[in-house]
């Protein structure tokens, strides 16, 4: 019996690391060990159990987007501090550390560039910006990315990686649900396509608005998909989880999804669905 | 009296009551009914002070007081010739949501709200207010009856959150409130939204996307509630208070952040203090917002509507 009781449980560090740094990786599910440069030659999936890494929007436009065709747009919108959020930290300084983890100035990158040839416009979510989280300035990129869809007649893709809306945002956050919402009503009424790619994790309110409401949802494999969080869940109904619950295959399954993609087949058949539209 | 649910900002009020009681009881030896009077006023005024200055936590609690009006009680008393339809003609009928036909001074009305229970029974058959998809799904379906047959549609949101449970998951919560969004976003009819108590989150917006936006004065609509937030941001269950604050969930928060169109006024201390009064009250702000939007020609209605969330957000550039 020792003389301490441990109050809290041990820190267990977090198994799924979102980018690899240094010259090494280690795979979080199989435990390869990857050079980091094969790990990006192969789109940042295990080359051994094809794990799908967590990427953010400068990859994704890397892997989806023609050489050189893309244009960010919409890069000066930035998240302020509405209500003046205080918690263990305030809002604002939230935001700086999120800058300086991903790189990116949002949760969102808006863009339009080129798919084998063909214009589109392109939304992608950055996991690493506070959690992916979905506030005003998340809502609005994606208003004006769909307008321009809308606009140009050209196909919407959106890759969401969230862990929902921005708790730091309140009510306004909530609220770009229903606006992601209305402008994809104007999409769908005037036939102009709009494609969602879900990928790891997309939760919460994301999942329950945009995520959820593409022309065709595509998911990458293994991908945590659902409303509300794992953690949440065994808490209500007191038991764990089956194995695999709300992974993509799941939803596959369950009728939520199209189709399950494999990252480095991404670009093929997001280019063979938007053909279909035109052809 | 003697059983209600009172709270401990109410304290105050209460001891009073309690004094003017024992002297009641006294004042039938003595005469002390000046007395009596004189307290009566320091009550009104005391709760004139307390209920006028409530903290964002102490409104939610009144928007949890288990006597607070519910969604069927405004039903009843606010529209008449209801008829509950049930189902969603896919899996299963959601007691957590209800809906029908009713009838609303003289023209017909879609009517779909949360629906909490009273006491324990109750909420066990009501899952406390939070829906599964298929209450989403029955709320589409009379959407959908409600625009066929150019009915206006008005929503009451009263939930903790939509259900957060395995088999909600697997039948896809998350899809069946952002089909809901979408729809909403589509219907030509006028949509009258309206929190009347706990509007949380996502299982609330999920039957709350409209033409007008209305809040009861205490209630609360927000991304998250209070504890959940505090369990997240500061990982502990103790902050609820300062994460209510934080959140500014207010009707008097939500009308400043340009959310909500309109506040309806509560009876002092709350709606359960005074239910008829607030049906009154409700009924007219009810009227005179329906005819504000049934006034709007039908197309432009929808481009009203979506306008209205697309200028939701505060943000630089």
């Amino acid at each position: 019996m020792s003389w301490f009781l441990r109050s809290k449980a041990n820190i267990v560090e977090d198994t799924q690391k979102s980018m690899p740094d240094g010259l090494w990786t280690k795979c979080p599910s199989c435990s390869e060990v990857m050079y980091k440069t094969d790990l990006e030659d192969g789109l940042f999936t295990c080359k051994k159990c094809s794990y799908h890494f967590r990427i953010g929007s400068k990859e994704y436009i890397r892997i989806l987007i023609d050489e050189g065709s893309f244009r960010e747009t919409q890069d000066k919108i930035r998240s302020t501090d509405p209500l003046n959020f205080v918690d263990t930290k305030d809002y604002p300084s939230r935001i700086v550390e999120g800058h300086k983890k991903s790189g990116v100035n949002d949760a969102i990158t808006t863009g339009v560039g080129k798919i084998n040839g063909r214009e589109v416009s392109f939304a992608c979510m950055n996991f690493n910006f506070i959690g992916g989280s979905m506030g005003s300035v998340v809502g609005e990129k994606i208003y004006r990315a769909a307008k321009y869809s809308l606009d140009k007649k050209v196909p919407f893709i959106l890759i969401s990686a969230s862990g929902g809306a921005r708790m730091q945002e309140s009510v306004l956050s909530l609220m770009q649900m229903a606006k992601s919402s209305a402008i994809l009503a104007e999409l769908s009424e005037s036939s102009v396509p709009y494609i969602s790619i879900l990928t790891d994790p997309t939760t919460g309110g994301v999942t329950a608005s945009y995520a959820m409401l593409g022309d065709v949802n595509i998911a990458e494999p293994g991908a945590l998909i659902g409303f509300a969080g794992p953690r949440v869940i065994e808490q209500t109904i007191r038991k764990k989880l089956p194995a695999g619950f709300q992974r993509a295959e799941f939803l596959l399954e369950h009728g939520f999804i199209d189709l399950i993609v494999n990252r480095k087949e991404m670009k093929q058949q997001l280019s063979n669905i938007i053909e279909w539209f035109y052809n | 009296m003697a059983n209600k649910l009172t709270f401990d900002f109410e304290k105050p009020i209460i001891d009073l009551e309690q004094k003017i009681e024992e002297m009641r009881v006294l004042g039938q030896q003595i005469d002390i009914s000046k007395e009596i009077k004189d307290l009566e006023g320091k009550i009104e005024e005391l709760k004139v002070e307390i209920y006028k200055n409530l903290t964002r936590w102490q409104r939610v609690q009144i928007a949890r007081h288990p006597d607070r009006p519910n969604t069927l009680d405004y039903i009843n008393n606010c529209f008449t010739d209801f008829v509950e339809l049930h189902g969603d003609r896919k899996f299963k009928d959601d007691p957590a949501i209800v809906g029908g036909f009713a009838n609303f001074e003289g023209k017909s009305v879609m009517v779909v709200g949360h629906q909490k229970g009273k006491d324990t029974k109750s909420n066990l058959y009501r899952n406390f207010g939070m829906p599964n998809p298929e209450g989403y799904r029955k709320a589409a379906r009379l959407f959908e009856l409600a625009e066929k047959f150019n009915k206006p549609i008005i929503t009451l949101l009263d939930t903790p959150g939509a259900f957060p449970g395995l088999e909600a998951e697997e039948r896809g919560q998350a899809e069946a409130i952002a089909a809901n969004l979408l729809l909403m976003n589509k219907l030509k009819v006028p949509i009258i939204v309206i929190v009347i108590g706990e509007g949380a989150s996502g299982g609330a917006i999920g039957i709350g996307v409209g033409d007008r936006i209305l809040m009861l004065e205490n209630s609360w609509y927000s991304v998250i509630s209070p504890e959940s937030c505090s369990s997240i941001l500061w990982r502990s269950w103790d902050f609820k208070e300062q994460a209510a604050e934080q959140l500014q969930l207010t009707a008097q928060d939500l009308l400043k952040l340009k959310v909500i169109d309109e506040i309806i006024e509560e009876p002092l201390g709350g709606a359960h203090q005074n239910p008829k009064q607030m049906y009154d009250v409700f009924s007219k702000v009810l009227a005179k917002e329906l005819q504000t939007v049934s006034k709007i020609n039908k197309e432009k209605l929808t481009k009203l509507r979506r306008e209205k969330f697309y200028a939701m957000g505060i943000w630089q550039e």
